[in-house]
């Protein structure tokens, strides 16, 4: 009894909705569309939730971390503080742009905090993959060499140095992309769809039950 | 050992610290002295060129701007070209940002391009903001608009602005462009191009570009702008040069330094290869 | 006045992010941490004023659209995963927000197989772009014909790769790692063009308005 209401239900759940939205696809009739639409709205706001659930997780970690008093707690605080904070100023201001004294302290933070530590966090990556290009990238094999002359020829022949340098190089780097690049991805593309359809049934057929955990 | 040998050999475990120091000191010298270098046009960028010169003035244009603070250095000056490119021709354009951490980046750029061409909201734009998981948003969105997003970012009614009123869901639209450095391009071709069938073109991160030829060539995207160098030609084609044509007279540089690490490593790799393979 | 303590704050935590590349230190640490705060921050509060306002709230209590109940409730299933005697429950709201996998079977089939495998299938040297034949057409479709092939045989593992699929696949990882070698030199292009709109941040709005306004 037990297993029905624990396992067996909820399957049965997925089984059947899968089958009408692929139902759906292939019949959009109007009465059809409406349930259709409001089961989308209705795994949106499921989805909602489940964004929240995160959030909590990351609160709880925090949390933890500092009443154990674990490594580098004091980290934590400006966490905590830093969320609290903007959801104060969110929750009772607006979230649109403006200036911040005028109840815009939402959009204030994100200019100021936000968005520079994100672009530099990405911007380090430069950094990262020029030390890899200088210690790794090495032509150990025929594959890799393979690897290597197509990265160093679009990489002179995609910018303006390389057409100033030989007229052949912007043109070699296009054919590199319209090409062999191009049957590579097109491979892996249908790779990818055959290997998402296949892993989309075993979750609709019951086969695949990892999502449920325990 | 040979002394050039222990130079490579040096050279081979050189403090990862110097190779950040020579990177940046390649990026900020072009930047300080400027000049310019010359930008070509690729087909898949005039594709997309072509795809919105095409529309009628006041055709209604999808832009999904899909991009976060880390990418907007790339995003940013591409997304502001194909707005510019948008608005010279009087195209009327209903955005949202399906990327949580770009929504308010994505207001403020719509707000500060619509303001320096006249535009007024409502009338000729409308951000309609944020809801979670694209796909799902696509699907409703393929439906009705009014299904995902009952209200604009601003909470007016999609009902009460004059712009949305003969907008019901994708097939009112001229183009849908999506400009994204997410997964979220997947989403539209699959769930949007893929099963709505509109005419759509794109502007991706350089990261993930290579992966979207296929649909180039297939027609699924009518379309491609990839990175900066896509910016830059955008940019050259509707003749308003700004930060991704001066971006690419250093983004040059920059790769030649790459291309010279590499050859470096590999002297390196084979000169000491040699000696151990002696020994 | 904003402008200038915005700008002045957000070039600060640049450089205590770019201090990390010296090394590791608690600069670079707080900064890290105080952006994981204001992301969650940021999220929680967007998700609460567009999607539960707009597309739950409202309807339920203003527009008294009770069928949403469903979804509010299921949403509120989700979170017993974290208590351990009735997070059983969860399952329900997880099977419902599964029942999408149905459509993505349909989808994927067109979009990534069948479109891609149709237009593989163009006739052997026609240029698509002017409809003619051509020679440079002719070698250009072959090698993507015979590329998407090899391509594949390389990741067909139930048959060993020997004799005619062991050399096709060979051809089929030298063109694989052709395409890996274009999206390496794009990945270079990306992540430079980061690096670049960091440093006009820093150049160009904090360093060049510092300087001119010392200058007087």
């Amino acid at each position: 009894m037990k297993q029905i209401f624990h396992l067996t239900l909820p399957l049965l759940i997925t089984f059947l909705l899968s089958l009408f939205f692929a139902f759906q696809f292939f019949v959009p009739h109007e009465s059809i569309r409406d349930t259709y639409t409001y089961l989308l709205q209705c795994t949106m706001i499921i989805g909602c939730f489940a964004m929240l659930l995160g959030i909590y997780s990351l609160v709880r970690v925090h949390f933890i971390r500092i009443k154990r008093r674990a490594q580098n707690y004091k980290y934590s605080y400006m966490t905590i503080t830093a969320l609290t904070l903007t959801i104060i100023v969110g929750l009772f201001g607006s979230i649109e742009k403006g200036p911040a004294l005028e109840g815009h302290m939402y959009y204030f933070i994100y200019n100021t905090v936000l968005i520079p530590i994100q672009a530099t966090m990405f911007s380090l990556l430069a950094f990262f993959i020029a030390s890899a290009a200088y210690r790794a990238f090495r032509a150990r094999s025929l594959v890799a060499t393979v690897l290597l002359l197509t990265a160093v020829f679009v990489m002179i022949g995609r910018v303006p140095i390389g057409g100033q340098i030989h007229e052949f190089l912007p043109a070699f780097a296009h054919w590199l992309l319209n090409v062999p690049n191009l049957a590579a991805k097109r491979a892996i593309m249908i790779g990818i769809g055959l290997g998402a359809s296949a892993t989309a049934l075993k979750v609709a057929l019951g086969i695949e039950r990892s999502h449920f955990g325990g | 050992m040979p002394r050039t040998v222990k130079i490579f050999e040096y050279l081979q475990h050189l403090d990862r610290r110097i190779i950040f120091l020579m990177l940046a000191i390649v990026v900020i010298i072009p930047m300080i002295k400027t000049f310019e270098m010359p930008v070509t046009v690729t087909p898949e960028v005039k594709k997309a060129y072509d795809e919105i010169e095409k529309l009628p003035e006041g055709t209604p244009i999808f832009m999904a701007l899909d991009y976060d603070p880390g990418t907007a250095a790339e995003m940013a000056p591409l997304a502001e070209a194909v707005i510019k490119h948008a608005y010279s021709k009087n195209l009327k354009i209903v955005s949202s940002c399906l990327t949580a951490v770009g929504v308010s980046m994505i207001e403020s750029t719509m707000k500060t391009m619509s303001s320096d061409f006249g535009k007024v909201y409502g009338k000729d734009y409308v951000f309609l903001g944020y809801k979670p998981y694209p796909a799902i948003v696509i699907m409703n969105m393929g439906e009705s608009f009014r299904d995902p997003f009952p209200n604009d970012y601003y909470h007016n009614n999609l009902d009460d602005i004059p712009l949305m009123k003969g907008i019901k869901n994708f097939d009112n639209l001229g183009l849908v462009c999506v400009i994204t450095s997410t997964s979220g391009i997947d989403m539209w071709l699959v769930y949007g191009q893929g099963k709505y069938r509109f005419p759509m073109i794109s502007g991706l991160s350089a990261v993930m570009a290579t992966d979207y030829y296929p649909f180039l060539y297939s027609g699924q995207l009518k379309g491609l702008i990839a990175g900066l160098k896509g910016a830059s030609e955008y940019e050259k084609l509707i003749g308003k040069p700004a930060w991704a044509t001066k971006g690419m007279v250093v983004q040059s540089f920059a790769h030649v330094l790459i291309v010279f690490f590499i050859l470096i490593c590999n002297i390196c790799y084979f000169v000491t290869g040699k000696k151990e393979r002696r020994l | 006045m904003e402008t200038v303590i915005s700008t002045i704050i957000a070039a600060f935590l640049t450089l205590c992010i770019f201090s990390f590349l010296y090394k590791d230190n608690p600069f670079y640490r707080m900064a890290e941490h105080i952006v994981v705060g204001v992301s969650a921050g940021y999220f929680t509060v967007l998700l609460f004023k567009t999607t539960v306002k707009d597309n739950l709230w409202d309807p339920l209590y203003l527009n008294h659209q009770w069928a949403y109940l469903l979804p509010g409730i299921l949403g509120i299933i989700m979170w017993t995963r974290f208590i351990h005697k009735i997070s059983w429950l969860s399952r329900y709201a997880i099977a419902f927000y599964l029942g999408g996998a149905g459509l993505s079977v349909p989808l994927f089939l067109r979009t990534h197989v069948v479109r891609q495998v149709h237009a593989s299938m163009n006739p052997i040297g026609l240029d698509i772009e002017t409809g003619e034949f051509s020679a440079k057409a002719l070698i250009t479709t072959l090698i993507i014909f015979l590329g998407v092939i090899c391509g594949l045989t390389y990741f067909f593992f139930s048959k060993p790769h020997a004799g005619i699929i062991g050399g096709m696949a060979k051809v089929g990882i030298m063109v694989l790692m052709a395409g890996f070698g274009a999206t390496f030199g794009f990945t270079v292009m990306s992540r430079i063009s980061l690096l670049i709109g960091r440093l006009q941040f820093l150049i160009y709005d904090a360093l060049v308005p510092f300087y001119r306004y010392l200058a007087g």
